[in-house]
């Protein structure tokens, strides 16, 4: 009964989801309000339809309903509930159940946070937003149905994936999703500018923090991923350039972009025409994941179990949302002008050359991504590109672009001049050029790359530091240094924060690329290895049951200079139900490097193959990107923002003002 | 000609080949060990751990090699289509019982039929790592030589068999 109320929310939602797609966009155009006004409780009606259906297949999850397909398909009744919880999102019905519910909870959000927007510009961009989930909710109700019986019920379930046994597998398949969805917001608030043709300034304002939002859930998400891959598949490894990896990475790329453009069209009334592109870019990509992931064209760990079926209907979809966005573009965007001019040496030119290499470097992400596509196509082979081609043409496309980070927040707006900017950043160049090329020397081995990536992060952070001081000197009225740390934007400080966060994830991935060690060595028990300064000692394993599985546990004390530092305790284990074997590595993680411990296959005696590593930095890696979201974060808390809100709520108390003398 | 209808034409280009790329499937790779000799072996049977399986002892015969375990789905699947051409008797079938457990793959077996001439124990995955078998289950058609003349990942159909498999094996069995 539960799982057919859930059904039959989806189908309502569908419904309402036509009319918010249908009567508010038309209502715009026949400028008709009552119409228009439908946009607002057609969102809300949605969501709570949506998360109707969400609860309806939680509860399926939670009293182990193996009478449900998905259910029985994906979890099993000695899965842990937090994992039945999760194994909502453990497979492609569910997944698309939450992308749609997250898809709700944003227009949601933009329902209760767009007041202060023309009615006519709120109703469309719900309305587009309608329109979006109209696709979803198809895709879900014709091939994909969540709530699909299984009659007779299955006796038990087929149990969820072991690699998805996790907590970081709770939480980040929403995170990401919370990005991906995110950027629908601001692909809606472009569709919305160009069917009403008022590409302003203030478009760009209103979309700059919703693109800032979904931004940093989508950095959380990313770097999620990477570090469950890194600690859950056992390699030591944290990217691997697989195809599911991009497609989660190009939305970010292009994001990124956005965000930036959004910038100079809001503060300089340029880039207009390419914000709008690029906002269409960064959701047309997450589209193109969602195809990537569920189609089986490319071939990829994470890939679900796939179905031509399902392959085609998301192929259809993506031609009609993005083609048709595409052709609007073409024909709407030439009237919307190009902005205020500007030389080439301004920070609107490094803004744009920033963009221009973000871009290059999206475009080849999707190449190297595609390429094996491509050429299977084409009937020319088959191939398949990996990281040394991504290696290759990154790092170049990178160098310039993080250069240019460094000079944009310095560069006046409109004309730099460029001779002035050399002189104020000489010592910033300078003191990071020294500190790159002796710190490698320092750690005893020096490799051209590792002074490379170093240059790069202490040069974001000496251009900071540069920048900060000649505007807290300039901060005027401050007094003290708090007082005029306080008097710069908090939009600024974001910024500034975002960019370190760039720097400690480049020293991370500079440092673990160049001096990183691992052994893979046969230890009998009580034997030791020595790696990176670090002695290793096997004690043996021993037999340890978990709620679904059996595992062998190994024990490795861990000293340096005779003083033990740590026990690791790495696992194999065997889950019953799918009879899978998964490595469970043991970590030691420390500010300045990893141990990370795997065990191979057993061997004779007692013996094990074992993997030892040795990983200096890598945690500053999604530190960085934690902290780039932190830096988005505070950006999204500034005044300008927070005025708009009051300001808004300062409506009421007018309004009642006025209403007084009526009343006496 | 409009620049703005650059980003479209781009994406017409890309629809294109996603739409052909749906009609084609990423997990048929060409094995580089199709024309090379069958990587030799040598295992205790299933039936008789006392008695050995060598691929010496197959040569000049042609025949085909199967990869499965009783823990492994697509092998259900298959199950049926090589206990039919098992009963054909037009190519012996030899198993090669991956990284499994002796009781479960003899009860399974026993339950869903044996189509095999001889199975072979490979429990540690060895042999399986020197076929470069990517997962079970996969089949190998091996000629009157010893030579790998075609492999077949994941489970076998009717129609891969009428269309590709057979005819190559009474070919090869010609010669």
């Amino acid at each position: 009964m539960i799982p057919e109320i859930g059904h039959y929310a989806l189908i309502l939602a569908l419904c309402v989801a036509v009319v918010q797609g249908v009567l508010p966009i038309y209502g715009a155009a026949v400028r008709n309000s009552s119409l228009m006004a439908v946009a607002k409780p057609a969102a809300r009606g949605q969501f709570l339809l949506v998360l109707t259906a969400f609860c309806c297949l939680g509860y399926a999850f939670a009293v182990k309903d193996f009478s449900v397909l998905y259910v029985a398909a994906t979890s099993n009744s000695q899965l842990p509930l937090h994992y039945r919880l999760a194994a909502i999102w453990g497979a492609h019905e569910g997944s698309l159940l939450l992308w749609m519910f997250i898809l709700s909870i944003w227009m949601v959000a933009v329902s209760f946070f767009s007041t202060h927007l023309p009615e006519a510009m709120r109703a469309r961009i719900l309305g587009v937003m309608g329109l979006v989930s109209v696709g979803f909710l198809l895709f879900m109700l014709t091939v994909s149905n969540p709530f699909e019986r299984l009659i007779p019920a299955a006796l038990d379930g087929r149990d969820l994936n072991p690699l998805l046994q996790d907590p970081g597998m709770v939480i980040h398949p929403p995170m990401l999703y919370m990005g991906y969805v995110g950027f629908s917001v601001a692909f809606s608030f472009a569709i919305a500018a160009l069917l009403g043709g008022t590409l302003d300034a203030a478009w760009a304002r209103w979309s700059r923090p919703w693109t800032t939002v979904a931004w940093c859930f989508m950095t959380v998400g990313v770097a999620m991923g990477s570090g469950w891959a890194y600690y859950e598949l056992g390699w030591g490894g944290w990217w691997f350039w697989d195809p599911v990896e991009n497609a989660s990475f190009m939305p970010w790329l292009a994001g990124t972009a956005l965000m930036h453009s959004l910038a100079v069209t809001d503060k300089r009334g340029g880039f207009k025409a390419w914000s709008v592109l690029l906002a269409i870019m960064a959701f047309s990509l997450s589209l193109l994941g969602t195809f990537l992931v569920r189609s089986g064209v490319l071939t990829s760990v994470h890939a679900f179990a796939t179905d031509p079926k399902r392959g085609l209907f998301i192929l259809v979809f993506l031609a009609i949302v993005i083609g048709g966005s595409l052709v609007l573009y073409a024909w709407r965007a030439p009237r919307v002008g190009l902005g205020g001019g500007f030389a080439l040496i301004s920070r609107e030119g490094m803004l744009l050359a920033n963009n221009v290499l973000l871009v290059a470097a999206l475009g080849s992400v999707l190449l190297g991504t595609l390429y094996p596509l491509f050429l299977d196509a084409l009937d020319l082979g088959k191939i398949s590109v990996g990281p040394p081609y991504f290696d290759t043409v990154f790092l170049p496309l990178m160098t310039p672009a993080i250069f240019l980070m460094g000079i944009g927040p310095l560069a006046q707006w409109k004309q730099a001049s460029l001779p002035a900017l050399a002189i104020r950043l000489r010592w910033a160049f300078g003191v990071s050029l020294v500190t790159a090329v002796v710190v490698p020397w320092l750690m005893g081995q020096w490799t051209p790359l590792v002074t490379l990536g170093l240059l790069m992060a202490f040069w974001i952070l000496a251009t900071i530091v540069v920048d900060l001081r000649e505007r807290l000197l300039q901060a005027e009225g401050g007094g003290s240094i708090g007082g005029r740390v306080a008097l710069l934007p908090r939009a600024y400080w974001g910024m500034v924060v975002a960019h370190a966060g760039v720097a400690l994830f480049i020293v991370g991935v500079t440092m673990v690329k160049g001096f990183e060690a691992e052994q893979d060595v046969r230890m009998n028990v009580g034997e030791t290895a020595t790696l990176g300064g670090y002695t290793f000692r096997f004690d043996g394993t021993q037999q340890v049951n978990g709620p679904n599985y059996v595992a062998a546990r190994g024990t490795i004390h861990v000293s340096q200079d005779g003083k033990e530092v740590t026990v690791m305790y790495p696992e194999k284990r065997r889950y019953f139900v799918q009879n899978q074997t998964m490595t469970e590595a043991a970590i030691a993680t420390g500010l300045l490097r990893d141990l990370y411990v795997s065990l191979g296959e057993p061997l004779e005696g007692g013996a094990w193959s074992v993997r030892l590593y040795h990983k200096p930095f890598i945690d500053w890696i999604w530190g960085g990107c934690l902290v780039m979201a932190a830096g988005g974060i505070l950006a999204i808390s500034d005044r300008r923002y927070r005025l708009a809100w009051r300001r808004k709520e300062a409506t009421v108390p007018v309004e009642a003002q006025l209403a007084r003398p009526t009343v006496t | 000609m409009n620049r703005f209808l650059i980003p479209f034409g781009l994406f017409i280009v890309v629809v294109g080949f996603l739409a052909v790329g749906l009609t084609l499937n990423p997990r048929e790779l060409p094995s580089p060990l199709v024309g090379k000799a069958a990587p030799e072996f040598s295992l205790p049977q299933l039936h008789d751990p006392g008695k050995v399986i060598s691929s010496n002892d197959l040569k000049g015969k042609v025949w085909l090699l199967n990869f499965w375990a009783s823990w492994c789905g697509g092998c259900k699947d298959e199950h049926p289509v090589l206990i039919h051409l098992a009963q054909s008797g037009e190519v012996p079938i030899y198993g090669m019982d991956y990284k499994d457990q002796r009781s479960e793959a003899l009860a399974w077996l026993k339950e869903w039929g044996n189509p095999y001439q001889i199975v072979a124990v490979d429990e540690p995955g060895r042999i399986g790592i020197n076929y470069g078998v990517y997962g079970v289950p996969e089949t190998y058609v091996i000629d009157k030589a010893g030579v790998i003349r075609y492999k077949q990942i994941g489970p076998l159909r009717e129609d891969i068999l009428d269309k590709k498999i057979m005819p190559l094996v009474r070919e090869l069995q010609n010669q």
